[in-house]
């Protein structure tokens, strides 16, 4: 009994420290500057890298659920005979949620495994120390180019997303289901707020972004240096980044809406 | 400023690893401009030493001192301009950047450091692998290499900025003969031509010897003898004999302790 009781105190100490850690890491590589900090170059290069390189499976992914966005709302709202909303419906879907959280999700498991298993592997093979005894902080060098690269992305890959699952919603309703096209686009037009959807979307998407490369730099960066120990923080990453998400997103979208 | 001719010392200096203790007092000091073999039995900490020298590990009480400035106790930014200029290292593994190819990572340190212009940057850079016979090879990316190859290409690097410290991690390991030749001529060749100070972990005797002036053997948390090869050979310490020469039996028991040998056999019978 007691064992179990101090293992789970146990448990607590380790995710405070790891916290604090991952605090400390925030802390020391958001700002630019210091030994061998990384330059211009090395920003653009790994927004290629995580953003650039995550640009097809974001139009696919956002295409389809904007179809499927328009299938289903058609069905519900032909029901009502409120078909010309379904613009407005997908619009503000996309915008305001489906964008920003499904990007993030899908930036998480593309380019955030793949930033921790990039770092870890460095630290595994010595990199991350040879570039110390280089007199080049890695922090600066290696983790503040992919934090920000990463922070700015998720909010360009969101609205990206949201504008082709706009218009795969529109492929749907209007080339296949025959709405007027009018209909669909103008009370779009008309109903969407530049400030409280797309802005708010961008601020959630922003969120996202800072959130889930911290942890995946964190998890690389913090990764016992083995085969094991990489595979697992590797997961670490999807699973805390997606929870983590998805957490948020109910948060944020509280305190924006002002209910709760 | 050190006022002796040592250019690194370690006074006192107590080390745990978690709660395993690998240090307990250790006293040593590295003269200047020679090239010290520090040798001793697996696990005893040999490059956790050299890591306290380089600043990557704190001791957890004691100082060390390279060029009279204690590592562990210096600001983060000092750390890092020590290091810059003034130390180079050779990792086990070697720690090539494998996004970059041969020559781009003998460039990396010039061109994080200094400001000098590209063509600069690539006659320094042909030198320094010419140095190490590989300058034919500066297209190549690390995964294109031989395991010599790489440990050639990472001591072109760790000599870039022309250090006065250099710290060799295990440099001979999984080496062909050739190539072993090749780094203990290197090694010689580079501590002559610059005057470095060169530290070298290592578990081969042979080749430590062959070029080292003085060893330095560590063992069970202390240094258990240092002085030329010759001095040790004939010394009177039968543990440093002992591992001098390799025998399996002397003061360092070969065997982790255990029960009568006969008697554990026949334990599995009843």
């Amino acid at each position: 009994m007691l064992k179990h009781v101090r293992s789970l105190g146990q448990v607590g100490v380790q995710s405070i420290q790891s916290i604090g850690r991952a605090g400390m890491l925030f802390t020391q590589s958001v700002t630019w500057g210091g030994p061998g900090s990384a330059g211009f170059l090395d920003l653009i290069r790994q927004i290629h890298s995580v953003g650039v390189r995550s640009l097809s499976i974001i139009i696919v992914a956002g295409f389809f659920v904007g179809m499927v966005l328009a299938l289903q709302g058609y069905n519900i709202l032909v029901k009502f005979g409120s078909v010309s909303a379904l613009g407005t419906m997908v619009s503000l879907t996309l915008l305001r949620e489906l964008g920003p959280v499904l990007a993030a999700l899908l930036f998480a498991g593309r380019a955030g495994s793949a930033l921790t298993a990039e770092i870890g592997l460095m630290k595994a093979t010595e990199q991350l120390s040879a570039m110390e005894m280089m007199g080049v902080d890695p922090l600066k060098r290696v983790i503040t180019p992919r934090l920000w690269a990463g922070v700015i992305s998720v909010p360009i890959l969101a609205l990206l997303f949201s504008t082709v699952g706009i218009w795969g919603g529109a492929f749907v309703a209007v080339d296949m289901l025959g709405l007027y096209d009018g209909a669909y686009w103008s009370n779009m037009a008309n109903t969407v707020e530049f400030y409280e959807d797309v802005v708010q979307g961008l601020i959630k998407a922003a969120v996202f972004g800072v959130v889930v490369t911290w942890i995946a730099v964190y998890q690389g960066y913090d990764a016992a240096p083995t085969s094991e120990g990489i595979g697992k923080a590797t997961t670490q990453t999807v699973v805390i980044s997606s929870l983590a998400i998805l957490g948020l997103d109910f948060i944020l979208t509280a305190v924006m809406l002002g209910g709760v | 400023m050190s006022d002796n001719n040592n250019h690194v010392e370690v006074k006192d200096v107590t080390f745990y690893r978690g709660k395993r203790k690998i240090y307990d007092g250790l006293n040593v000091a590295f003269p200047r401009g020679k090239i010290t073999a520090i040798m001793g039995p697996s696990g005893t900490g040999k490059t956790t030493l050299l890591r306290m020298i380089g600043g990557q590990l704190k001791a957890d009480s004691g100082e060390v001192l390279v060029d009279g400035s204690n590592v562990g106790t210096m600001s983060r930014g000092d750390l890092f301009e020590l290091r810059k200029n003034k130390m180079g290292m050779l990792f086990q593994t070697s720690g090539l950047f494998t996004d970059l190819n041969v020559f781009d990572n003998v460039a990396f340190p010039l061109r994080t450091h200094t400001d000098l212009p590209d063509d600069m940057i690539r006659d320094l850079v042909l030198m320094k692998l010419e140095a190490v016979g590989l300058r034919g090879a500066r297209d190549l990316f690390p995964a294109e290499l031989s395991g010599g190859m790489v440990r050639r290409v990472a001591l072109a690097r760790s000599i870039a900025m022309d250090p006065e410290l250099i710290m060799y991690d295990e440099p001979f390991t999984g080496l062909d003969p050739i190539s072993m030749g090749m780094i203990l001529r290197l090694i010689r060749g580079l501590n002559e031509a610059l005057g470095l100070t060169s530290l070298l972990v290592s578990h081969d005797v042979e080749e430590s010897c062959q070029i080292a002036d003085y060893l330095c053997i560590v063992s069970g948390g202390k240094v258990i003898g240092f002085g030329t090869p010759d001095e040790l050979r004939n010394g009177d310490n039968a543990e440093v004999r002992q591992f001098l020469n390799g025998d399996p039996d002397g003061p360092v028991p070969f065997h982790y302790p255990a029960d009568d040998y006969r008697a554990d056999l026949f334990a599995g019978e009843a």
